[in-house]
């Protein structure tokens, strides 16, 4: 496989052919904020924090998605991009009903964790507090829309990793939302295996264990990382 | 089936022609308005008076002024009638013999005809849009007999890189460029795709031309399959087209009986079918990748560029993606040479373009003109400017993409780079004429709500960025907006344009950048006048709004621009 | 040295960040070495006084006495602060936002779950009216600065308090700007 070599804010990196920019970046060390983006599932380029500017290009492109290419000069942290990113935080934050407070993923939560990295010590845009549901139907788990970003990394683990396909997509702009099966309550979606790989993925307390209280989720994203290992290189021991 | 047959159906169907035919418009916007009773009153007027032998009544595709219909045109002498009630149709035919006409008569020499162009119009309103030997006496098909006995696929595509044809689904990207990807990607199968999913809000020439000439686009495509080598073709209609899709079916099967799609064209070893897929009615299923997702039975929703459809597209092949007015563009090079398209338009524009001026105008209806031409000319001459000597305020092109072009600019030549400078965008061709009366914001406001709605909620800036622009506008519309508002919305503006993924969110701010640009007083006219200090964004707690005390201004001002 | 004026208010809140506040314990000495705390909940000032330096705002605009009181606050203020998550962005007592006016809220409460005299309280003068759609402060008047958390830790408030003692605006980074 060919090594391209390309610039990222001015280091040199190298990637292997077929790499992503975000590959190439992380492996270099350079750290581009991400919300939908996970390791070893497909890319969804939908929550436009990892965009990036690469010269030549007139558009900012995703970097989980876009091939890092030999003499690329890519720029992930301009004064723009900075700017462009606390405004997705905010709109994610003014969108749905995210209390940090109460919710079972305080100070575990990537969203809440990117707001801090972007700087948003409060939201300009107008709060929708949208009348969203709750279903506990699961006995095992249960999903708050109020904290759902969309991002659809339950839907893709579920698909890939589980290959139960229990979660997908329904509706469209402000009324789209993640659904179990033909948009029936969890407990009663026959495809699910209870396995949890939902919860692991979830990058908010949207998906989370019943039981848990404020501040108590524990994702246990680090078996996903395992799992996506296992799978994707056959190593079983981390 | 082979040229002599071809050309066997074509003359007989030239020889049993009736001498005088009376032509009734049967495209959806005179469907709408009764003309197939009229069509039908008038045959049985003809029936009634046993003129058979030498009168036909024939439905034909639109006569483009779609406003006056039913329009009913008598040849060969050319009289054109309008508004034509199911009552008066029978005095048509009567008067043939005499016999007073009380249709109401249309000048078949105004501006309106006179001005317009015909090559992708060339058969509408002309040949039958449900029979195929309609179209073959047109010299239908003869391009694809050239394109498969005459042209190898390589020849093919450098006659359509000297024609210099450009993409008509809005960007204007070179077909040849597109068809030579796709021909040079390796692909078990290749796949051809017409996008006719065409969603603006006032824009309906795909529709025209479907409901009209289904076997022009069909002809087109096969061509293009042909010269990238594919064997499958789908064309993309949207759901909200019964009518198209019906002439499509019909033409498809005709085609497919007369050995001119399917297996074998012309007795040649090349198969090419097409099939249709009717898209539920999402605007975003018009943007290429979500068009194919739609094809291949998944939601329809964009992904991110590259990989493009050339190189990864329908289950993972190269595929062809062109509008419908670029695959009907296509025959009619083929047949008549290269030059003559590259000699109508403009050098970087060549051709024609099909616009449907709506809104504020005398003549509402479909406008073909070669690219270039000004936009005064359409809109004042053509469409007739507005009606009682109104004057107008500004024209939308390029639907809920596009941007309101100012009055002052209306001499601007209509082709893609030149719209494009002036901040809109030739779109599929939609355009909105808007008079003094119009309110520009509410305007962006429309705009920016069919965009919220159709929005597909993959991304975030699109998703929940038009919702707070959507806000924003709705609050300067009813005066509670203050400055700072005013600013948001142009950061908004700025990164949502710069952020989303597909088209549809990128393009979503255009009309409320546009009309920032030219319209500005309009909008800061409606500020409140304690603007500078009341503080941005009070919710729905309205008695809130008049605190009076000055905000920090937002931090998202500065450094957005790109 | 010109000693700080200082303000605490609270306004839609559970006074979790006054209590926070306290958990300042010794510093407390510090700090009143050189500010005057004006007016507070901790305090009897019945009045908000005019030419306050600055002032935290705890809790979220929820009724008609919140509306006023922030108000005036604004106006005899030099810079607002807005305190607390419930401040800063609604928080738990914008809630009851999603139910869209107030009359849901007032009836599950005060009809619904109530077991003695059902009714919804109506007494204008003495018992605040509920706001339709409560607000974080800033969408109500113009805010300076904020201090978020829930509540925000003592040691947030305390850089917070260092930083006007310095005659300038706090501005927080990193892990200091954390929600909850």
């Amino acid at each position: 496989m060919a090594v391209q070599t390309l610039t990222i804010n001015g280091q040199l990196v190298s990637a292997v052919e077929g790499e992503t920019i975000l590959q190439a970046a992380r492996s270099a060390g350079i750290h581009i904020p991400t919300l939908c983006y996970v390791e070893g599932l497909s890319a969804h380029g939908g929550c436009r924090m990892c965009l990036v500017q690469i010269e030549g290009h007139h558009r900012l492109q995703p970097s989980c998605t876009m091939q890092a290419t030999e003499g690329m000069v890519v720029h992930t942290d301009t004064e723009q991009l900075r700017e462009y990113r606390r405004l997705i935080v905010e709109l994610l934050f003014a969108e749905g009903n995210h209390v940090c407070s109460v919710c079972v993923a305080n100070n575990h939560c990537e969203l809440q964790d990117a707001a801090v990295e972007v700087g948003m010590d409060h939201v300009r845009l107008e709060y929708q507090f949208p009348q969203r549901e709750v279903d506990t139907s699961h006995e095992r788990f249960g999903i708050d829309h109020n904290r759902c970003i969309l991002c659809t990394r339950c839907v893709r683990a579920c698909d890939e990793l589980e290959g139960a396909h229990t979660w997908d997509v329904s509706g469209r702009g402000a009324h789209t939302k993640v659904i179990t099966d033909m948009n029936q309550p969890w407990g009663e979606a026959v495809t699910c295996t209870s396995c949890g790989k939902c919860v692991m993925a979830c990058p908010t307390g949207a998906i989370f264990h019943k039981g848990a209280t404020v501040a108590e989720l524990d994702h246990g994203r680090g078996k996903l990382d395992f799992l996506i290992n296992a799978r994707e290189k056959k190593q079983w021991n981390v | 089936m082979d040229l002599l047959d071809l050309n066997q159906i074509a003359r007989h169907e030239r020889e049993q022609r009736a001498p005088i035919q009376i032509c009734c418009c049967v495209a959806a916007g005179c469907v709408s308005a009764d003309s197939q009773q009229v069509l039908d009153r008038m045959e049985q007027a003809v029936r009634d008076a046993s003129l058979a032998d030498k009168v036909q009544v024939v439905g034909v595709g639109c006569m483009r002024l779609c406003s006056q219909g039913p329009l009913v045109r008598v040849d060969p002498e050319g009289a054109l009638y309008q508004k034509v009630t199911p009552e008066v149709a029978p005095t048509i035919v009567s008067g043939l013999q005499g016999g007073m006409i009380e249709a109401e008569p249309c000048d078949a020499d105004s501006p309106f005809f006179k001005l317009q162009a015909s090559v992708v119009l060339e058969n509408s309103g002309r040949v039958e849009p449900e029979r195929i030997e309609s179209y073959l006496a047109a010299g239908g098909y003869q391009a694809l007999y050239r394109a498969l006995y005459e042209l190898e696929p390589a020849e093919i595509i450098d006659v359509i890189t000297r024609s210099g044809l450009r993409g008509r689904g809005g960007a204007g990207y070179p077909t040849s460029v597109k068809w030579a990807t796709v021909a040079k990607n390796p692909g078990e199968r290749k796949f051809v795709v017409c996008n006719a999913d065409e969603g603006d809000p006032g824009a309906f020439m795909n529709r025209s031309v479907l409901e009209s000439d289904p076997h022009r686009v069909l002809e087109g495509m096969a061509i293009a399959g042909r010269a990238i080598g594919a064997n499958q073709g789908y064309i993309y209609v949207r759901g909200e087209y019964p009518l198209a899709i019906k002439r499509l079916q019909t033409a498809i099967k005709q085609a497919g009986r007369l050995g001119l799609l399917g297996t074998g064209i012309f007795s040649s070893p090349f198969d090419f079918r097409i099939d249709i897929r009717i898209g539920a009615g999402a605007f975003v299923c018009g943007e290429e990748t979500a068009l194919m997702a739609s094809i291949m039975g998944q939601r329809g929703t964009p992904r991110p560029r590259p990989p493009y459809p050339a190189e990864h597209g329908l289950w993972g092949m190269p595929t062809l993606l062109n509008n419908v007015e670029t695959y009907a563009n296509v025959p009619g090079i083929i047949r008549n040479g290269p030059e003559w398209f590259a000699a109508i338009g403009t050098p970087k524009s060549p051709g024609t373009k099909v616009f449907c001026v709506t809104g504020q105008v005398v003549h509402n209806g479909l406008v073909e003109v070669p690219l270039g031409t000004p936009l005064r000319i359409i809109i004042e001459d053509i469409a007739g400017g507005v009606p009682g000597n109104g004057t107008i305020k500004a024209v939308q092109t390029g639907g809920p993409s596009g941007g309101c072009i100012p009055a002052e600019l209306l001499d601007t030549p209509v082709d893609y780079e030149s719209l494009a400078a002036i901040g809109s965008m030739m779109g599929s061709g939609g355009m909105i004429v808007m008079d003094q009366s119009t309110d520009m914001v509410d305007v962006a406001r429309f705009f920016m709500d069919f965009c919220r709605d159709e929005s597909c909620g993959k991304c975030v800036p699109c998703r929940a960025g038009t919702v707070q622009m959507h806000r924003l506008l709705t609050r300067i519309v009813s005066g509670d907006a203050s400055k700072q508002d005013l600013q948001l919305l142009e950061t908004l503006c700025h990164m949502v344009r710069d952020t989303s993924l597909c088209g549809l969110g990128q393009t979503a701010p255009t009309p409320t950048l546009s009309t920032l640009k030219y319209f500005r007083h309009e909008y800061e006219a409606r500020l409140k006048p304690s603007a500078p200090e009341s503080p941005a964004l009070v919710g729905a707690a309205t008695e809130a709004s008049t605190a009076s005390d000055e905000p920090p201004p937002p931090e998202a001002a500065a450094g957005n621009e790109p | 040295m010109e000693r700080l004026k200082l303000a605490t208010v609270w306004l839609g809140g559970c006074s979790g960040c006054h209590m926070s506040f306290l958990d300042l314990d010794e510093w407390l000495f510090e700090l009143a070495q050189f500010a005057d705390l004006v007016y507070t909940p901790f305090a009897d000032a019945k009045e908000y006084p005019h030419g306050v330096d600055a002032v935290l705002v705890e809790g979220a605009v929820a009724n008609e006495d919140n509306l006023e009181m922030i108000r005036k606050v604004r106006e005899r203020t030099r810079w607002v602060i807005s305190f607390g998550d419930c401040a800063v962005t609604g928080n738990v007592t914008a809630m009851r936002n999603p139910l869209g006016t107030a009359l849901p809220v007032l009836e599950r409460s005060y009809v619904e779950l109530s077991t003695l005299h059902p009714s919804i309280p109506d007494q204008p003068g003495i018992v605040p009216k509920l706001l339709d759609r409560v607000l974080p402060v800033h969408q109500v008047v113009a805010v300076d600065a904020y201090l978020p958390g829930c509540p925000p830790p003592a040691d947030r408030i305390q850089a917070a308090l260092e930083a006007l003692r310095q005659g300038r605006l706090p501005a927080l980074e990193g892990r200091d700007i954390k929600f909850g």
